[in-house]
């Protein structure tokens, strides 16, 4: 599992960067992120948090039942919703209440 | 290399949930006016506070708060319970009676905490709450933010301790991107590094290996400073393995106590009642389902509801992501059971009982060095509020220890506070050496071997012959014996390492530290002449529990190299203080 970052829709602002917990995504010198250590990924998906173009997917490897999914976050009317692109094109999305508990 | 010196008064070292709440706490005595005033607090973190630690994906109950018709003592006896009696009861008590003070406190910076109509806490049951805690460790380094004279090192990796005459006065790190060598001076010190993951073969050891259940980047840091240093540890042999959603290896608490799912083997039976429900059985029992053939085994997630599913998709991502992401592309729980495994073992002081021997203040056997979170020893079953309690409670010990040495000083040498203040502790030549070891990992000619395919080695051998994985956790004295001798060898290659940059230099420091903490934890094993917790500590020479050589806790010390093993008597049922012998 781990994280690809789209470089053409990258901005460079540099906080997936600054907030991964491995230190283990860098700017190249075009400005550009990309994750130099793919296989030291924890999966906390804190950078696709951090950014504000959505230019970061997360998915699992096929070691772990990977399917070629991807996965990100965006921020809607103050909901987090999650977006999944399934490997067949469909998308299923899941929106959460950053406000609200979790039941379990 | 370029070379900082800092001067500060409090050094924090680890800005996880332990570290970040100790700068809070300690920021909040130095505003109150009864209290000597400036009191300079510095975090250095070898990431960014925040999204560091165990918290950085979030969590989503808190599994340590006294509910409603319960006491501090009720959480005492049950962790007690789980441990069978290997913990240390006043430190126990200490975080349980601060676990509902912490959590509002939580709550007060933003966390947010599922209620009934009346406003009170709901309970998932007898000792946890639910929460949306996604953005915990968001809300703890805003806090620090706003704490008063609070400084913050993120992406420094601190490596060594100073300690004269068993004194510490600061840390030795590195910039990891800006290449910059950092001499810390400080009067006291709180070590909330954290525990240790990676020293065993994961469970998926190819592309995914770091999608492990403690943070990877825990590589036991504090721990193996301490040990080098001379510091007394505890109960490194009561080694932590967590009964997890098979691949994705997230959390299983929430499948059994939110939706009331049951493990089961391929049977269909259920087996947990059979092996007993102590954390450490939970995991045996399935160990054992999987051995005699009757794995592989689940939760029963079978027939729950479609809105039960709906909610337990939404609490993995607000924790786990990748079980939501492996339900949605491989069916979701109400369709399949979720199978479980163990995981490989760790080696934290939040679950079981590893790290520090530190007493009831938690000052460890370092003068003038604390120790909070999963790095301090004695004291299992903390959780997010215990980690939480630990840190206010070192940060109260450390605010009082500064004002204690200065007045001790200015009674016996009374000059200027400047002067007391700002003593030189480290010497140019200590920065020096410190530096030079540097420049050597990033000035050896690339060889055969790399920090990687050592770590690797490392892992291979604790897994074979230290009881991991492999062998269903299980290992003898001879395996033991077999463990240490490849781990020293190991070690030897360490010094020939090269390194890229910075970074590669933190990863060999890293892999050192976890060889320094897998050494200790092989000689705990063998210490310890019984099995007292199933999977956990699974001796095959002594498979029964020893009640009356082995109710005591097994500390060790280095000594001229060798680890030293100190068997001490637990201390009194009820006692509420510890203080070190010297």
């Amino acid at each position: 599992m781990s994280i690809s970052i789209d470089q053409s829709i990258c901005i460079g602002c540099g906080k997936c960067h600054d907030v991964c917990p491995g230190t283990l995504i860098k700017i190249n010198e075009q400005r550009k992120a990309f994750i130099k250590y793919p296989k030291d990924c924890w999966g906390c998906t804190s950078c696709i948090k951090e950014c504000p173009v959505h230019a970061i997917r997360f998915f699992l490897g096929e070691d772990i039942g990977g399917k070629g999914s991807k996965v990100h976050t965006e921020k809607v009317n103050g909901l987090v919703r999650w977006i999944f692109e399934l490997s067949d094109g469909s998308i299923k999305t899941i929106d959460i209440d950053p406000k609200e508990s979790n039941k379990y | 290399m370029k070379i900082e010196r800092i001067k500060t008064d409090l050094l924090i070292i680890g800005g996880g949930t332990a570290g970040c709440y100790a700068a809070i706490i300690a920021a909040g005595i130095q505003n109150n006016p009864q209290v000597a005033a400036g009191t300079k607090i510095l975090i250095v973190e070898k990431a960014n506070i925040k999204r560091s630690g165990c918290l950085a994906a979030g969590v989503n109950a808190l599994n340590a708060y006294i509910t409603e018709g319960r006491t501090p003592k009720d959480y005492v006896e049950y962790a007690k319970k789980d441990a069978d009696g290997i913990v240390r009861e006043d430190l126990l008590y200490t975080i349980s009676e601060k676990f509902n003070e912490v959590t509002a406190h939580l709550e007060k910076l933003g966390l947010v905490i599922l209620k009934d109509k009346d406003g009170k806490y709901i309970a998932r049951g007898n000792r946890n709450i639910k929460i949306n805690g996604e953005n915990i460790k968001p809300l703890l380094a805003a806090a620090v933010a706003k704490a008063p004279g609070v400084q913050v090192l993120n992406h420094v990796n601190i490596t060594d301790f100073s300690v004269h005459d068993n004194k510490i006065d600061g840390a030795f790190g590195f910039g990891i991107e800006n290449d910059t060598f950092y001499a810390i001076e400080a009067k006291v010190v709180i070590v909330a590094t954290g525990g240790a993951a990676g020293l065993y073969r994961p469970n998926n050891p190819g592309f995914s290996r770091h999608k492990m259940w403690y943070p990877p980047f825990n590589t036991g840091a504090g721990y193996a400073m301490g040990i080098r240093h001379g510091a007394e540890m505890t109960t490194f042999e009561m080694r932590f393995i967590a009964l997890r959603c098979k691949d994705t290896i997230a959390p299983t608490g929430t499948l059994a106590q939110g939706v009331g799912a049951k493990q089961v083997n391929a049977l269909g039976e259920v087996y947990e009642t059979k092996y007993g429900l102590s954390t450490s059985e939970r995991v045996y029992g399935t160990v054992v389902e999987n051995l005699e053939g009757r794995g592989p085994c689940y939760l029963k997630t079978e027939g729950i509801s479609a809105e039960q599913e709906e909610s337990l998709l939404k609490a993995y991502l607000n924790m786990a992501p990748s079980q939501t992401i492996r339900w949605i592309e491989n069916g979701t729980p109400s369709k399949a059971n979720v199978e479980i495994e163990g995981t490989e073992p760790y080696i934290v002081g939040g679950h079981t009982a590893s790290g520090y021997w530190v007493d009831t203040k938690r000052a460890t056997t370092i003068k003038g060095l604390y120790a909070a979170g999963d790095v301090a020893g004695g004291c299992p079953q903390k959780y997010v509020t215990g980690a939480l309690a630990e840190g206010e409670i070192a940060a109260k010990s450390a605010v009082e220890y500064i004002r204690t040495a200065r007045d001790c000083f200015v009674a016996n040498a009374p000059r200027n506070d400047d002067k007391i203040d700002y003593r030189r502790h480290i010497s140019e030549k200590e920065i020096e050496n410190h530096v030079t070891e540097i420049e050597k990992f990033l000035g050896n000619k690339k060889g055969a071997q790399t920090a990687e395919n050592l770590e690797e080695a490392m892992q291979l051998a604790m897994d074979a012959y230290a009881g991991g994985i492999k062998t269903g956790y299980r290992y003898s004295e001879n395996q033991l014996n077999r463990a240490k001798k490849e781990i020293e060898i190991i070690e030897a290659l360490t010094d020939n390492l090269s390194a890229a940059d910075l970074q590669e230099v933190m990863y060999i420091y890293e892999l050192k530290e976890r060889l320094t903490v897998c050494k200790s934890v092989i000689a705990h094993l063998a210490a310890r002449h019984e099995t007292r917790w199933h999977s956990f500590a699974e001796n095959l020479d002594y498979p029964e529990k020893d009640n009356i050589h082995f109710r005591k806790y097994v500390n060790s010390r280095l000594e001229n190299g060798e680890i030293k093993i100190i068997l001490r008597e637990l201390t009194a049922e009820g006692q509420k203080n510890y203080e070190h012998q010297h």
